[in-house]
């Protein structure tokens, strides 16, 4: 390690449990095979030493984290500790009373997704009635004093629907607005197809979001991720693979991201086992990717390999068959072709059928008829 | 717009923490967090809803025996950048 990392956060994922079933969900394809959840012993040990290696920030997530009932000893513990703590729900299974428990414990911030702006289109991209509820929840946040961020994955069935959207939130008294779009790796992967939009769509909706951001300056934080899919140029992912993020999984293995467990060959090492610092510091599967030494070309001498240090090494994976590949979002890599014959498929707009998430993983979903 | 007589405090998403590693605060807020000089840190740490902006330039101008108008001019900056980007709020 050269010393320049240093985690800032950590991902806390408790559980892969969740009552929705989104068709982009971020949990690996196979994660109906992880059950062995961590105890509250082990997260609790597991925040204090996140601490001592610099970690400031927390993001409680999944999954559905509500699913369990520890998450106030989490909360609790990590505001002894000084972290920021951030509660990343769909609000489903939450009741008001737990919500100013949160509070009183010094929860920081609760960030609610919101699939779309009116009930059915949202129902379906969630896979169960869950809208309303939503609304209900998130008018629960701003009562108790709470900060909100409101969360919306964008894809083509709702990027046209990014003013609405804005209007929600400020309706909704949001603090910041997320407007992200789908990134295709997990169960968007599969639904891509049915979910990339086109670049018509795209560009209206970022200045849409431009419009907003200028407007509610000072008032609603709006931030607007485009697509790699229509950059040609790679993300910063997680800010370079074990630079400034550890995911931990819910059966305890410390991560550089949210599927790094679903590369082939990597050795990853659970928190059961070893400290996390041990493991930041000196575990192969956080070395495999860091610095530069693995890169190939043309990342390997390209001027901007320090700014998004080869893109997404699961996209990288899961496209060409090769993690240490050029990330297919660049247009340098000799992989691009995959990532232009996507758009063109993009471009044909007739429907087709979505994937829910499912703990049966693709392969028994896609014989259904 | 900050003026001399707004009184601010950080915004309801934004906290501070001191940082051990760095022996620096840190602007801590959703998904983010900014390391702060210490000047920035004196000011943001006085930023309690009470004081009024020109009382903050007042006291820094006076620790750190600088000429209040440049005191005045770097504080009105930063604090007009951090209220912006919704980090500290004026008081009603």
């Amino acid at each position: 390690m050269s010393g320049a990392e240093r985690p800032y956060t950590l991902v806390a994922e408790l559980t892969y449990r969740c009552p929705l079933r989104c068709v982009y969900c971020s949990n690996p394809l196979d994660y109906g095979q992880h059950r062995e959840e961590l105890d509250t012993e082990t997260w609790l040990r597991v925040l204090r030493e996140a601490e001592d290696l610099g970690v400031v920030q927390l993001n409680l997530t999944g999954g559905e984290p509500l699913v369990r009932d520890d998450v106030e000893a989490l909360i609790a513990e990590a505001r002894r500790l000084d972290l920021y703590t951030n509660l990343i729900t769909s609000g489903i299974p939450l009741r008001r009373e737990r919500l100013a428990r949160f509070r009183e414990l010094g929860l920081d911030n609760v960030q609610i997704s919101i699939q779309d702006t009116e009930a059915v289109a949202s129902d379906r991209i969630a896979g169960r009635r869950s809208f309303e509820r939503k609304l209900t929840v998130a008018a629960w946040v701003k009562e108790l004093g709470f900060p909100l961020t409101l969360n919306t994955v964008l894809h083509r069935a709702n990027l046209d629907h990014v003013a609405d959207i804005v209007a929600l939130a400020e309706q909704l008294g949001a603090d910041r607005l997320e407007l992200a779009n789908t990134q295709y790796l997990g169960w968007a992967l599969p639904n891509r197809a049915a979910l990339l939009p086109t670049p018509a769509q795209l560009g209206q909706a970022r200045e849409v979001a431009a419009e907003a951001r200028r407007r509610l300056r000072g008032r609603m934080e709006v931030l607007f991720v485009t697509p790699d899919y229509y950059t040609d140029l790679p993300k910063a992912c997680m800010d370079g693979w074990g630079r400034r993020f550890i995911v931990l999984s819910p059966d305890g293995l410390a991560l550089p991201c949210h599927a790094a467990h679903t590369l082939p060959g990597l050795r990853f090492e659970s928190v059961r086992e070893r400290s996390l610092g041990d493991i930041w510091r000196d575990s192969a599967g956080f070395g495999a990717f860091r610095g530069e030494s693995w890169m190939p070309e043309p990342c390997r001498s390209c001027e901007r390999r320090g700014i998004d240090f080869g893109g997404c090494r699961c996209q990288a994976f899961h496209l060409t068959g090769n993690a240490a590949a050029t990330d297919p979002t660049c247009r340098l890599s000799p992989d691009h072709h995959l990532i232009e014959t996507a758009r063109r498929e993009a471009a044909d707009a007739s429907s087709r059928p979505l994937l829910y998430r499912s703990p049966r993983g693709v392969a028994v979903e896609r014989r259904s008829p | 717009m900050i003026s001399a007589e707004s009184r601010l405090r950080l915004a309801a998403k934004a906290r501070l923490r001191f940082d051990r590693k760095s022996s620096r605060y840190m602007l801590l807020y959703p998904e983010r967090g900014l390391v702060l000089n210490p000047t920035a840190a004196d000011v943001l740490q006085r930023c309690d809803g009470e004081r009024t902006v020109d009382s903050i330039v007042e006291e820094l101008a006076r620790q750190y025996g600088h000429e209040r108008p440049a005191v005045e001019r770097e504080v009105m900056a930063f604090l007009q950048n951090m209220a912006d980007r919704g980090l500290v709020q004026a008081v009603a």
